[in-house]
């Protein structure tokens, strides 16, 4: 297989007890997975919905069927996917979805069964090998990365500082997480390596502007005329 | 009252000293030591949340101090209000009759005992001394005109054994094109030091109060040396610490003839008397009296 690692939504599992108790006194469950980001991120995907199915039957609760959804977050996939196991779903109580949090809230919307979340949706990962993923990017909104030598501070710095560091690195390391380099210090010496340090010394960066950045946002784009 | 901070400081070399606000709505003991050193010290800082450890809010201790005759250096951090916030706490804090501002970005949560609080740095410091600076030009946020406005004394914080040093002095400069007028550092422990710092701090035209840190014990000197402190205390110190036969005594010589040996050099100095608050009178007294000097 050819391994594909593309940026996505990390995910982790939840408890199995806090499932339990989520889903109270529900007797019969459909069970979805994602064939995309909870597929790679071992969360979600063909051998969790069979060791999930395992544990719940194991507690007496019945599993009407299983399915992965190619991606969870798109949700006409949702929704036919629902649609071709409606008569497993139309069993069952409600919906168990071992997916990101949007892609639980696909499966609700798109139902009208119950739909409960097996997974914690951390981040947005990039991954440099199999099951290792970090955060570089959050969705700011207003992006800097042209002034900051390609290194997102907004991220990478716990503070998202956008003037430089705080003075607490020791020997290079941020002080809230030792096992990661301070971003600053990788940003001067990208800086200073291709000769724009007056990039850091002389532009004091405004103020974040967060009033486009209210919650829940959309685009919803039209289409050109001829494409 | 004697004179204020900002006056000392222009006239010539000056003291100021660090009191962190009580955990409590009564503290005796506090008020204490600020009514013996009002007339020794410039200006008393006041830490907000220091070390993410929560606290009387530092806005309030300062009134509190100034009402006892100190002039409080207001210290505020990024971390745990917004711009809004924020900039309510500037007018109020200048309504209560507080001058001096300084202005930092804060410790991350988790280092202190409410790790769970969520991190606000909406603003960061340099943008904050901007603000500040800007209300004390009467100008608001967005840069319109603000009538009866405060007028703060800006000042930060800087680390003068930051590496690599340059960045610390490009933020520095930043800093002081921000509107800070004067900062404060990490404690030195030998003078030669101090002196390559300020040939390297010069450019930037600031007043710099340097840092000074009493040595209570050999095992403070060693949780120092391997937390805190990214240049290890000189030989010299330690052993005078070791064999001392009352170590705190000791650790206040240093620092008095520390003080006394760099008051020609520099534009004063910052007494951070970490756990020891209620040595400082006789710290003082002792630099008064010219240890060392
Ligand atoms: S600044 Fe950082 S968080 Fe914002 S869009 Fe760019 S990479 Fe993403
Ligand atoms: S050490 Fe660097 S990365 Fe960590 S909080 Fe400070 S500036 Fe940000």
């Amino acid at each position: 297989m050819v391994y594909n690692a593309p940026a996505m939504i990390i995910t982790k599992k939840k408890d199995f007890e806090e499932i339990l108790f989520a889903i109270g006194d529900t007797r019969s469950l459909f069970l979805l997975g994602c064939g995309d980001c909870a597929t790679l991120c071992k969360t979600g995907g063909e051998p969790e919905l069979k060791e999930m199915s395992q544990k719940l039957v194991a507690k007496g609760i019945a599993v009407t069927g299983t399915a992965v959804v190619p991606a969870a977050c798109h949700e006409l996939d949702t929704k036919r996917v629902l649609r071709k196991h409606k008569d497993e779903v139309d069993k069952a109580q409600a919906v168990l979805a071992l997916i990101c949090g949007a892609g639980v809230q696909s499966v609700g919307d798109n139902t009208d069964k119950p739909a409960y979340s097996g997974c914690d949706s951390l981040f947005i990962g990039n991954s440099k090998r199999q099951l290792h993923y970090y955060e570089k990017c959050s969705a700011c909104g207003e992006c800097v990365l042209n002034d900051t030598a390609g290194l997102c501070p907004e991220t990478r710095c716990p503070k998202s500082l956008l003037n430089g560091p705080c003075g607490g690195a020791v020997g290079g390391k941020c002080e809230v997480n030792s096992e990661n380099l301070c971003v600053w210090i990788d940003i001067y010496n990208r800086l200073k390596k291709a000769g724009k340090l007056e990039n850091l010394l002389l532009k004091i960066s405004a103020p974040k502007d967060n009033s486009g950045l209210a919650k829940p946002q959309k685009l919803e784009l039209k289409r050109e005329p001829g494409r | 009252m004697a004179k204020s901070f900002r006056d000392s400081l222009e006239a010539g070399f000056t003291i100021t000293a660090e009191i962190p606000p009580p955990k409590s709505v009564s503290f005796p003991k506090s008020i204490e030591v600020a009514k013996k050193v009002a007339g020794k010290v410039a200006g008393l800082n006041v830490t907000d949340n220091q070390r993410g450890m929560m606290r009387m809010s530092s806005m309030a201790f300062s009134h509190i101090l100034l009402g006892v005759g100190c002039d409080p250096v207001w210290q505020i951090c990024c971390r745990d209000r917004n711009r809004l916030a924020l900039q309510s706490d500037l007018l109020g804090a200048s309504a209560l009759g507080i001058k001096n501002v300084c202005v930092m970005t804060g410790d991350y949560p988790t280092l202190g005992d409410n790790p769970g609080a969520k991190a606000v740095y909406d603003l960061d410091a340099v943008q904050l001394m901007k603000l500040t600076d800007g209300f004390s030009n009467g100008k608001d946020i967005r840069g319109g005109v603000m009538k009866n406005h405060p007028d703060f004394f800006v000042g930060g914080v800087v680390n003068p054994f930051y590496e690599p040093i340059e960045l610390e002095l490009l933020k520095l400069q930043k800093k002081v094109n921000a509107g800070a007028k004067f900062f404060q550092t990490q404690p030195f422990f030998d003078i030669e030091s101090v002196d390559t710092f300020l040939e390297q701090a010069k450019p930037s035209g600031a007043k710099m109060l340097i840092g000074v840190t009493p040595i209570k014990s050999m095992k403070m000197l060693k949780f120092l040396n391997e937390n805190v402190l990214t240049k290890p205390i000189p030989d010299g110190v330690s052993k005078r610490i070791e064999f001392a036969s009352d170590q705190m005594m000791e650790g206040l010589k240093i620092s008095a003839e520390f003080i006394n040996g760099i008051r020609d050099r520099v534009d004063g100095a910052h007494i951070m008397p970490i756990n020891q608050v209620a040595s400082l009178p006789l710290l003082l007294d002792m630099v008064e009296e010219g240890n060392g000097a």
